[in-house]
C-alpha cells in the first residue's frame, strides 16, 4: 500500500475510535448519581422552607417541602453541588431559606455589631478594673462590711459553740 | 351561670387589684399605716379570687362546656383528664388566666413575710406588683377572655361574645376541637408552669429593687430580701428550659433537644443575666462593690422576661412555639414601654447614690473573675438579643426575610461557653481579694493532671476534631478543680471534727449550702457540656425506606424493620406503630417501637421516636409520617446520639445542686 | 480656712453633684425610644393586614416561564390581574377553570392583563399544573418571593385587581367560584 492510503486508514481508524470512545464517554455521563435520602438530607438540612418559619427543609413535613426535596434529589442526580443549590434556592425564594444571613448589606451589622459591643465591653471592664486597682483603700469602713463582718463573726462564734459542745 | 360567675371574678379581681395599688400609693403619701395595711390585704384578697376564677375554667373545661370558645379550642371528649388539666394553659387566654393567678400567688406569698425592718418598702412593692396584675387581667378582660361564648344571630351568623348579643342564642359544639397533638404530652403537665413560675417569680426581685430606688434606701436591705427569692426564680426557669429541651427530645422528632428557636431564645436570655446576677451579687456581699451593675442586672433581667413574652403571645415573632395572633399587643406593649421607661429612669436618677467604695486588688482575684463572669454571659445574652431581633429589622428596614439557625448561633456563641467553662475551672481556685500567678499556680497544678490525662485519653480513643477536644479538656478540668476544691474541704473538716468521708460530705455541704450547692451546679453543667459535645459534634444519622426484614445501619448499629401495626384508639387517634429491633455485632440490643399518632379531631399527626439510652449513646428511630406508612414499606431515620444521656443527667445533678443552695440554713433564720 | 474650701451646703448643689449629668438621661432616652419604635413597628407589621384597596402599586415586573418580561409600568390604563398561586395548593386548582375562561373573554379586548404569580413552587411541578389547566395566559416564578412580601399575603390563592390608575381596586381572598364572578369585578372598572 502506498503512504498515501495507509495514511488516510489510520486517519479512518482515528476518527471512528475517537466516536467510539466520546460514544462510551458520553454514555457513561448519562448513567444518573445514585442519590441517597442521606445526601438529600445533608443538602436539605442546610436550607429552610420558604413559607413556614425556621422549620429546616429535612424535617418539614408538607407538601410543598416534600416537593423541594425532590428538586434537591434532581438537582444532585444532575451533578449540582450543595453550594449551587443552596445559591439556586436563595436566588429563587429568598435570602430566608439560607441558614445564616448573607454578610451583605444591612446583615452587616449583625455580624460586626455584637462583636464590637463585647469588645466594648471587654475594655470597659478592663479601664473599671484598673481603676479600682488605683483607689486607695477606703478610710471609712463600707456600708456592707460591718453587717457582713457581724454576721461572720455571729457565725463563727456558733461554729466554736458547736464544736465545744460536740 | 357559671360562665357568667368566672367573668365576674375577673372583674371583682381586677377592682381589688386596682384597690390595693391605689391605696398603697395613698399610703405614702398621707404616711399612713392604715391604708397600706388595707392594701396589704387586698392585694392578699386576690390569690383567693384567682383561684376561684382558675377552679371554674377548669370546671368548664373538665365537664365540656363547648359553647365557651376557649374550652372549644384546647379541649375535645376523646382527650384524658390530665390533658383537659392541662389545657388550662393550652391557650393564649387561659395561659393568661394561669399566669395571673401565679403572679397573684407570688405578690400574696410576698405579703405574708415580716415585714417589720422593711416598712418602707412595703408600699411600693404592692404598687409593682399589683400594676402588674392589673395590665395581665386588662389583657385578659379585655382582649383574651377565656369565658367568651359562641351565639348564632338571627341571620344564621356565629359571633363570640361575653354577653349575647340581642336575639341571638347560645351555640353549643357537641366536641371540642382538641389540643394542639404537639402538646399532649406528659411533658405540658410541668414544662409550661415551670416556665411561667420562673418568669413570675423574678417580679419579686425586681419590685424590692425599684421599692429601694424609689425610697432611696440603696443598701444593701433589698439584695439581702430578694437574694434567696431570685435563686428560686432561677431554680424554676432553669428546671423550665431543661424540661424543654427533654420534650423536644423525646417528641418533636428531629433527634434534638435545642432548636435556637427565637421563642426558646427569648427565654434563655433571662436565664444568662440571671445567672451572671447570681454571681455577680456575690461580689457585693463579700466586698460591698458593684451595686449599681446589680441593680442593672436585675431591671433587665426582669425587662427580658416581659419582653420574652411578649415577643411570644404578640405575635410579632413567627415561630413554632409562638401563640397565634392576638390583640393584646398593643396592650402589652404600653405595658412594656411602662415597665422599661420607669425601671431605667429610677435607675439613672439613683445612680450615684449606689456608687461603693472598695478596692480591687489583682487581676486575678475571685472579683475580677466573676465580672470576667458576666462579661461573657452578657456577651451570650448580646448575641441572642442580636439573633432575635434581627429578622424582625431587617423585614422593616429592607423588606427582606432571613433566618438565624443553629449555624449561626454556635457560631456566635461557641467561645463564649468555652470561656465559661474555663471560668468554672480557674475561679473556684481564686481567692477573694488576693489571687496572683503565683498562688493560683500552685493551687491549679493538682486539678490539671487528670485533666491532661484526659485529654489524652480523648485523642487516644480517635477523637481529632478540634473543638471537641478543647470542650473535653475544659469538661475534665472543671471536674478536677470542683472535685479537689470539695476534697480540700472534706479533708480539713474531717482533720478538725475526726468524721468519716461520708459524714464530712454531708455536714459540710450542709453548712456551707450556697457554696458547695454551688460547685454540685457546676458538675451538673459539665455533665451537660459533655452530652451537648457529644451530640452536637459527632451525632450520625441515616434515613431509607425499608420494607420488612430490611435493615439501615448507622455507626456500627443495625436497626432492622420487623413489622408494623395500625388501629385506632380509644381517645380519638390513629396510631401506627413500627417493631424496629436494634443490633450490634450480631447481637440483638432491643426493640424499639416509634409511632406515629394521627389526631382526628385536630386534623394533625405526631411522631414519637423509638429510643435505646445509655450513657455511652443513644439510638433514636422515627417513623418518618410524610412518606407513606404501610405495612409493606415504611421511612424511618436512625440517629445516633453519643452521650447525650448526660444531658439529661447533668441536668438533674444541676437542680440537686440548686435545691441545696436554695435551701434555707436554720441558723441563719434566726438571725434575719 | 479658704472659703472654697468649705463644703457648699447648698442642697440643689448636692443634688446636682449627686445626680448623673443630663445628656446621660437624654441619651439612654433616645435609645429606649429608638428599641420602643421599632418594636412598636413590628407590632404594627404584625397586625396589619394586607395592602388596603385604594392603594397605588408599586411597580412590578416578572419574568414569566417563556422568558417574558412584564411590567406593570407597560400597562398603564390596563386593567391588570394578579393571581398567587402554587402547585401545591388545592384551592387554585377549583379557581384555574375560572381564570382561564375570563382570561379568554378578556383577552382580544387589549384592555386586560392576568398576571399569575407561582409562589414558592418549583418550576417543573408548576409548568405541569399549568398545562394540566390549559392556562394560557402569562405565569412567572416570584423569585425571592419579592411581590408577595410586597402584598404581604397570607396564603394562596389570593388575587389583587388593579384598576386603570394603577391603584388597588379589588382583593380576593381564596379561590373565585365562577368565570361569571371574575367577569362582574373587571367590568365595572373598564368604565
Amino acid at each position: 500500500m502506498n503512504k498515501h492510503k495507509i495514511l488516510r486508514l489510520f486517519g479512518l481508524l482515528a476518527v471512528l475510535a475517537g466516536f467510539v470512545f466520546t460514544g462510551t464517554a458520553q454514555a457513561q455521563d448519562q448513567v444518573p448519581l445514585v442519590v441517597t435520602d442521606d445526601m438529600v438530607n445533608q443538602v436539605a438540612s442546610q436550607l429552610y422552607c420558604p413559607v413556614c418559619e425556621n422549620i429546616s427543609l429535612d424535617v418539614c413535613p408538607t407538601q410543598a417541602c416534600e416537593q423541594w426535596r425532590s428538586l434537591i434529589r434532581e438537582k444532585l442526580e444532575a451533578g449540582w453541588s450543595a453550594d449551587q443549590i443552596k445559591e439556586y434556592f436563595a436566588a429563587q425564594y429568598g435570602d430566608r431559606v439560607l441558614p445564616q444571613p448573607p454578610n451583605r448589606g444591612l446583615n452587616r451589622l449583625v455580624y460586626i455589631l455584637p462583636r464590637v459591643m463585647i469588645i466594648a465591653g471587654a475594655l470597659l471592664l478592663a479601664w473599671i478594673v484598673m481603676k479600682l486597682r488605683a483607689r486607695k483603700p477606703s478610710s471609712v469602713p463600707t456600708e456592707a462590711a460591718p453587717q457582713s463582718s457581724t454576721e461572720y463573726l455571729t457565725r463563727v462564734e456558733e461554729e466554736l459553740n458547736k464544736r465545744k459542745g460536740e | 351561670m357559671t360562665v357568667d360567675l368566672g367573668f365576674g371574678l375577673l372583674v371583682l379581681t381586677l377592682i381589688v387589684t386596682v384597690y390595693a395599688a391605689v391605696a398603697a400609693i395613698v399610703g405614702v403619701s398621707r404616711n399612713d399605716a392604715r391604708w397600706v395595711n388595707s392594701a396589704r390585704l387586698a392585694s392578699l384578697i386576690t390569690f383567693p379570687l384567682l383561684t376561684l376564677v382558675v377552679a371554674v375554667v377548669l370546671y368548664l373545661i373538665t365537664t365540656g362546656h363547648y359553647e365557651v370558645s376557649y374550652v372549644y379550642a384546647v379541649s375535645s371528649n376523646a382527650m384524658p383528664l390530665y390533658l383537659k388539666l392541662t389545657a388550662l394553659w393550652g391557650g393564649q387566654a387561659g395561659s393568661l388566666v394561669f399566669w395571673s393567678w401565679l403572679m397573684a400567688a407570688f405578690s400574696s406569698a410576698v405579703m405574708l413575710r415580716k415585714w417589720e425592718r422593711d416598712r418602707e418598702f412595703l408600699p411600693w412593692v404592692i404598687v409593682v406588683t399589683m400594676i402588674t396584675l392589673i395590665f395581665f387581667l386588662g389583657m385578659v378582660i379585655f382582649f383574651e377572655n377565656p369565658f367568651v361564648r359562641f351565639w348564632g344571630t338571627p341571620m344564621g351568623n356565629r359571633i363570640e361574645a361575653m354577653f349575647p348579643p340581642l336575639g341571638s342564642e347560645l351555640l353549643v359544639p357537641n366536641d371540642g376541637r382538641g389540643l394542639n397533638p404537639l402538646l399532649r404530652h406528659p411533658g405540658m403537665i410541668i414544662h409550661p408552669p415551670m416556665l411561667y413560675l420562673g418568669f413570675v417569680s423574678f417580679v419579686i426581685p425586681f419590685a424590692f429593687a425599684l421599692a429601694a430606688l424609689i425610697t432611696g434606701r440603696t443598701d444593701d436591705r433589698w439584695i439581702r430580701i430578694t437574694r434567696r427569692w431570685t435563686l428560686v426564680a432561677w431554680l424554676f426557669l432553669t428546671i423550665g428550659l431543661v424540661l424543654g429541651m427533654r420534650w423536644a427530645y423525646d417528641v418533636l422528632g428531629w433527634g434534638g433537644y435545642w432548636g435556637w428557636d427565637p421563642v426558646e431564645i427569648a427565654a434563655l436570655m433571662p436565664w444568662l443575666t440571671g445567672t451572671a446576677f447570681l454571681h455577680s451579687v456575690m461580689i457585693q456581699e463579700k466586698r460591698g462593690m458593684f451595686k449599681q451593675w446589680n441593680m442593672l442586672l436585675i431591671i433587665l433581667t426582669y425587662d427580658l422576661v416581659i419582653y420574652g413574652t411578649f415577643l411570644t403571645r404578640s405575635g410579632v415573632l413567627s415561630s413554632v412555639h409562638a401563640f397565634a395572633q392576638s390583640a393584646i399587643g398593643p396592650l402589652f406593649f404600653a405595658f412594656i414601654a411602662l415597665t422599661f421607661v420607669v425601671s431605667i429612669w429610677l435607675m439613672l436618677l439613683r445612680w450615684k447614690s449606689l456608687r461603693s467604695e472598695g478596692q480591687l486588688h489583682s487581676l486575678l482575684s475571685r472579683e475580677t473573675l466573676f465580672l470576667v463572669n458576666n462579661l461573657l454571659f452578657l456577651g451570650l445574652f448580646i448575641e441572642c438579643f442580636w439573633g432575635v431581633n434581627f429578622p424582625l429589622l431587617s423585614e422593616i428596614v429592607t423588606g427582606q426575610k432571613v433566618t438565624f439557625g443553629p449555624e449561626w448561633y454556635i457560631r456566635a456563641t461557641g467561645p463564649l461557653w468555652g470561656g465559661l467553662l474555663l471560668l468554672m475551672g480557674i475561679a473556684p481556685i481564686s481567692a477573694w481579694q488576693i489571687s496572683t500567678m503565683k498562688t493560683l499556680g500552685r493551687a491549679f497544678w493538682k486539678p490539671l493532671i487528670p485533666s491532661v490525662l484526659a485529654v489524652g485519653a480523648v485523642v487516644a480513643l480517635g477523637i481529632r476534631q478540634v473543638g471537641a477536644v478543647i470542650g473535653f479538656w475544659l469538661i475534665a478540668l472543671v471536674a478536677s478543680v470542683t472535685i479537689y476544691e470539695y476534697w480540700r474541704g472534706i479533708r480539713s473538716r474531717s482533720r478538725s471534727t475526726g468524721e468519716n468521708v461520708f459524714q464530712a460530705v454531708w455536714r459540710l455541704t450542709a453548712k456551707n449550702r450556697r457554696r458547695y450547692g454551688g460547685y454540685i451546679i457546676h458538675l451538673g453543667i459539665i455533665f451537660m457540656a459533655m452530652g451537648v459535645i457529644g451530640i452536637e459534634a459527632f451525632q450520625q444519622q441515616t434515613q431509607g425506606a425499608l420494607t420488612p426484614g430490611q435493615s439501615l445501619e448507622v455507626a456500627g448499629y443495625t436497626v432492622t424493620y420487623k413489622s408494623l401495626a395500625e388501629w385506632d384508639t380509644a381517645d380519638g387517634k390513629n396510631v401506627a406503630r413500627a417493631v424496629m429491633e436494634v443490633s450490634r455485632d450480631g447481637k440483638v440490643l432491643q426493640e424499639l417501637y416509634p409511632r406515629r399518632d394521627y389526631y382526628y379531631d385536630s386534623q394533625q399527626p405526631m411522631t414519637i421516636p423509638g429510643v435505646r439510652a445509655t450513657m455511652e449513646d443513644d439510638i433514636y428511630v422515627i417513623l418518618v409520617d410524610w412518606e407513606p406508612i404501610s405495612t409493606r414499606q415504611a421511612t424511618f431515620k436512625v440517629f445516633r446520639n453519643p452521650l447525650v444521656s448526660w444531658l439529661w443527667f447533668g441536668s438533674i445533678i444541676l437542680i440537686l445542686g440548686s435545691i441545696i443552695a436554695v435551701w434555707p440554713t436554720p441558723e441563719r433564720e434566726a438571725a434575719r | 480656712m479658704d472659703i472654697n474650701q468649705i463644703p457648699s451646703e447648698d442642697p440643689a448643689e448636692q443634688a446636682g453633684k449627686n445626680r448623673l449629668p443630663i445628656p446621660v438621661f437624654i441619651l439612654a432616652g433616645i435609645l429606649l425610644a429608638a428599641f420602643l419604635g421599632f418594636l412598636y413597628m413590628g407590632l404594627q407589621r404584625s397586625q396589619q393586614g394586607p395592602v388596603q384597596v385604594g392603594d397605588p402599586i408599586p411597580p412590578i415586573s416578572l419574568t414569566t416561564f417563556d422568558g417574558q418580561v412584564i411590567d406593570t409600568t407597560a400597562q398603564k390604563g390596563n386593567v391588570i390581574l394578579l393571581n398567587f398561586w402554587a402547585s401545591w395548593c388545592k384551592p387554585c386548582e377549583s379557581e384555574s377553570a375560572a381564570l382561564q375562561s375570563a382570561w379568554e373573554y378578556y383577552q382580544p379586548g387589549g384592555q386586560v392583563l392576568f398576571v399569575g404569580i407561582d409562589y414558592v413552587d418549583t418550576a417543573p411541578e408548576a409548568l405541569a399544573s399549568l398545562k394540566k389547566y390549559g392556562i394560557t395566559f402569562p405565569n412567572g416564578p416570584d423569585l425571592g418571593t419579592k411581590i408577595s412580601q410586597m402584598f404581604r399575603i397570607r396564603g394562596v390563592p389570593e388575587t389583587y385587581i388593579i384598576d386603570r390608575n394603577g391603584n388597588l381596586a379589588y382583593i380576593q381572598i381564596g379561590p373565585f367560584s365562577s368565570s361569571e364572578e371574575i367577569q362582574s369585578i373587571i367590568d365595572p372598572l373598564l368604565q
